[in-house]
């Protein structure tokens, strides 16, 4: 009798399912900015707009299941926007107009991109840094180290080679036209994590960002579980770098405040923060969300300065939002008996 | 408390009538009735969910009724927020406490209506005088007005709600499973602090699933089941299994199952082994389970029970002894270990240690074959429906349902049915009834006595004297983190509670100093490990 009967009834089912927060609340905004484009740009479903859109839109797909798999995991993770730039930066300069260091030059940004992940993690992890500073501190690190490295502006170019994924794709198709690479590899690395989240390591990260002791308990090996989860983030940037350097070349600013875009899809997608609930398409579907809007506003010629102020109001009210459906946990600690209050869980030394 | 005066005290403080109440349509609550008297217990049970914490919000404000009346002292009254009845003199004692931890006792005594000094600055020399004046008209002592709440043991916070809800003149104090999270001797305060409120003339609402403080305490008893009233009947002249027949709606044969006949193999090898075991809270912790049988580990809290199960799971390890399993040394270094050892938890507090709330049933009953067996996990999931449907588990809306939205005992079924898909040889449940509702303490008891019958080998950990002594073989009796003793299963609770708070008077024998030795040899004379641990 410790729960009220409002809590204990089961949850509504589908006619209700449009407001409750979830994929389908962020598919029926999608589906609602679509309309309003449509309006203002009839020709806009007319296929080449639809699939500019979509090679436009892919990285911060990637980026945002990236981010999907950290905060569903309990984390955060600020870094990627600074990994994005200096990723670019890096293939400019090594690769520096050669082909045949394409490569090459993208394996060694992968293992860049595994460094960078495990550095957040343990971090994160084993020194119970709160991730959201572990990986602020990354982003600033990331930041001026590149800056340090090229001396302020990037120097060097990208081979062709390494433009085809951001730029490139399927071409001459009926009514489409160009069927981009973009965005197969979006939907690809979406549908991977789906079946990634559905996998024991994908049930063990939720269950870990849902209750990282019951986890722990559970025989979840949280710290690596979530490591995994940081690795899994900065490989996604890895991508979206590689996707964003070939679609808009390279310059000082590249990846810049793409961090706060991504959370931003994802808390639209109702990924709650603090973990454990929401799904990967949700996060998806919300990083196009947030790239619809932004045509929408080129449509309305709103200057794109105004974004960050959307952005920042977006992420209030999805998080209010979920707060009033009582999704967030509660402030207040769960009581404990005092002769094991000072307990140090296996593996969770926080929270 | 049975002592209180026998004439019927004249008139009710509380009446109230025809009580009924819905949430978002659901009807939880149809037309109860409700008197409590000054200077008496009137104990409220119930099975979860039948209604009891609701009438209490109602009476406390919490929710307003729907319909029907509350009577204060004869005129009708209602309540639409906690602080007015509150100023009326009802006051509630919720399981979850409503205190700052970062505040001082006083402070949190008089929070909302501090007391004014000069300038109308908060004067804490006068709240703290004014609380230690309400302490002491309980003859509590231990608690300083000017300790921080934080720095309380939990029974001492609830001392404080208490007082709190006195500081407000509370002629009505509602009291909602008081002694969830206390020990055995905690318990004894409790009733000295209710003995005093009676005295006072105060009425106590008192719910709560054990029955032993039920018969101690009220005087009469209204049983709830699915939000309707059963009956008001007096305690005296009602046993036990009438009010669980009540709680129920149908005869529960006897309180705890007897064995069952052995089934599977395993049966009398040792299992488990613990052979002097110690960490910064234990010391030289030996014993033994066998195949088939439930070896219960009773003592106060803070006695190591808890700390005996965690060091077997590998969260608090041993630093000393050793541990089999099977006949294999093992040590455990983390939850993972022991669990491929064999070696399983349920442990005490299924929220925050148990269960992701947000997850379905399915994928917290396989939660622990996903962690530790990531390959192969599917064989083995595919027991889980099995076990599910074992257990009896009765979830609106299925496998799929997200636990939070479960029962106590629900929950406690998902709990277990994690663990026994691992199928696992040696199983410690730690309060594994704590907080849930008669009939699923009834499906806890037998699934027990089933594993037992299948060869597990079970460490059972509970606060209840009863349940302890009633389900178990053999007790280990533990007190400040050393084995004090052990005893044969149905051995009286003063025997056990003689052991565990070290009132036995001294063995007679020349050359005995600890009391372990002679109950141990006692039961368990054919077993030589119990001298080589006697230092």
């Amino acid at each position: 009798m410790t729960e009220t009967p409002a809590r204990r009834s089961a949850p509504p089912a589908l006619p209700s399912a449009l407001g409750r927060g979830g994929t389908a609340t962020v598919l029926l905004i999608l589906v609602l900015i679509f309309v309003v484009i449509a309006t203002q740009n009839p020709s806009f479903f007319q296929g080449p707009p639809l699939m500019a859109f979509a090679k436009k839109a892919a990285p911060l797909v990637i980026l945002a299941v990236g981010q999907y798999l950290v905060i569903v995991s309990g984390e955060f993770d600020l870094s990627v926007g600074s990994l994005v730039g200096a990723q670019v930066v890096i293939a400019a300069r090594l690769i520096d107009g050669e082909e045949g260091m394409t490569l090459p030059v993208i394996v060694l940004m992968l293992a860049f991109g595994v460094l960078v992940g495990l550095v957040n993690g343990l971090v994160t992890t084993f020194l119970g840094v709160p991730s959201i500073i572990t990986t602020l501190g990354m982003m600033l690190v990331l930041f001026g180290a590149v800056r340090f490295w090229t001396g302020g502006a990037p120097t060097g170019s990208l081979s062709e080679a390494f433009r085809v994924p951001g730029r490139g794709g399927i071409e001459d198709l009926p009514f489409l036209g160009q069927l981009p690479w973009a965005a197969l590899i979006a939907l690809a690395l979406t549908v991977g994590a789906v079946f990634l989240m559905r996998s024991p390591f994908g049930r063990s990260l939720m269950a870990t960002g849902d209750n990282d002791v019951a986890a722990a308990f559970s025989g979840v090996r949280v710290r690596r579980v979530r490591i995994l989860a940081f690795v899994g983030s900065a490989l996604m940037a890895t991508v979206a770098a590689i996707l964003i350097g070939g679609y808009a070349g390279v310059t000082a600013q590249v990846g810049q405040g793409l961090e706060f875009t991504a959370i931003t899809a994802v808390v639209l997608g109702g990924v709650v923060l603090g973990g454990g609930r929401g799904t990967v398409v949700a996060a998806a579907l919300g990083a196009l969300t947030v790239e619809a809007l932004f045509t929408l506003f080129n449509q309305l010629y709103l200057p794109s300065t105004i974004q960050p102020s959307v952005q920042g109001l977006i992420i209030i009210a999805a998080v209010a939002y979920a707060a009033r459906r009582g999704d967030l946990r509660p402030p207040g600690r769960p009581r404990r008996r005092p002769d094991h209050e000072p307990e140090r869980e296996p593996g969770t030394p926080r929270r | 408390m049975n002592a209180a005066p026998p004439a019927p005290p004249a008139e009710p403080v509380v009446r109230m009538s025809g009580i009924g109440k819905s949430f978002l349509g659901v009807r939880v609550l149809h037309g109860v009735d409700l008197e409590l008297y000054p200077g008496r217990v009137h104990a409220l049970v119930g099975e979860n969910g039948a209604g009891k914490s609701t009438l209490m919000k109602v009476l406390a404000g919490v929710h307003p009724a729907d319909e029907g009346t509350v009577e204060l002292d004869g005129g009708p009254v209602s309540f639409e927020h906690p602080v007015q009845a509150q100023r009326a003199g009802v006051a509630t004692v919720f399981q979850e406490f409503n205190l700052l931890p970062e505040r001082t006792v006083a402070e949190n005594v008089f929070l909302g209506r501090e007391i004014r000094g000069r300038f109308g600055a908060v004067d804490a020399r006068a709240m703290e005088r004014a609380t230690a004046a309400l302490l002491a008209d309980l003859d509590l002592v231990g608690i300083e007005p000017w300790a921080r709440v934080r720095s309380l043991s939990v029974a001492q916070q609830q001392v404080v709600e208490i007082v709190k809800a006195l500081s407000h003149d509370a002629r009505v104090i509602s009291m909602d499973e008081p002694t969830a999270a206390l020990a055995e001797s905690e318990v004894e305060v409790l009733y000295r602090i209710i003995a005093r409120l009676l005295e006072r003339g105060v009425a106590v609402l008192y719910v709560s699933h054990r029955m032993r403080e039920i018969f101690d305490l009220a005087t009469r008893i209204t049983v709830l089941k699915d939000g309707r009233l059963v009956d008001t009947v007096d305690a005296a002249g009602t046993r036990p299994a009438d009010l669980v027949r009540m709680m129920v709606g149908r005869p529960v044969s006897a309180v705890f199952p007897d064995p069952l006949e052995p089934t599977g193999d395993h049966h009398g090898d040792v299992r488990l082994e613990v052979a002097g075991g110690g960490n910064s809270r234990l010391d030289d912790i030996s014993f033994e389970v066998r195949g088939g049988e439930i070896v219960g580990l009773a003592g106060l809290q803070g006695s190591g029970r808890t700390e005996i199960a965690h060091a077997l799971f590998g969260i608090e390890r041993f630093t000393r002894g050793g541990v089999r399993v099977d006949g294999r040394r093992v040590d455990p270094r983390s939850p993972r270990t022991a669990i491929r050892a064999g070696l399983v938890l349920v442990s005490e507090d299924r929220k925050t240690q148990g269960l992701a709330l947000n997850q379905s049933v399915l994928a917290n009953a396989r939660l622990v074959l996903d962690a530790v067996w990531p390959f192969g996990s599917g064989a083995r999931a595919a027991r889980l429906p099995g076990v599910l449907s074992c257990l009896e588990l009765v979830a609106r809306g299925g496998d799929t349902q997200e636990v939070r939205y479960l029962s106590g005992g629900n929950q406690q079924k998902v709990v277990l049915a994690k663990w026994l898909a691992t199928e696992p040889g040696v199983m410690v449940l730690d309060e594994p009834t704590r907080g849930i509702d008669v009939g699923a303490k009834q499906a806890v008891y037998r699934l027990m006595r089933e594993l037992a019958a299948q060869g597990v080998a079970i460490v059972l950990i509970s606060s209840e004297l009863p349940e302890l002594i009633g389900m178990s073989d053999r007790l280990v009796v533990l007190a400040d983190g050393r084995v004090a003793g052990e005893l044969p299963g149905g051995s009286g609770e003063e025997e056990v509670m003689a052991l565990a708070t070290g009132s036995t008077a001294e063995p007679a024998g020349p050359g005995v100093e600890d009391p372990r030795i002679t109950a141990a040899a006692a039961d368990h004379s054919d077993d030589p490990r119990h001298e080589e641990a006697a230092p």
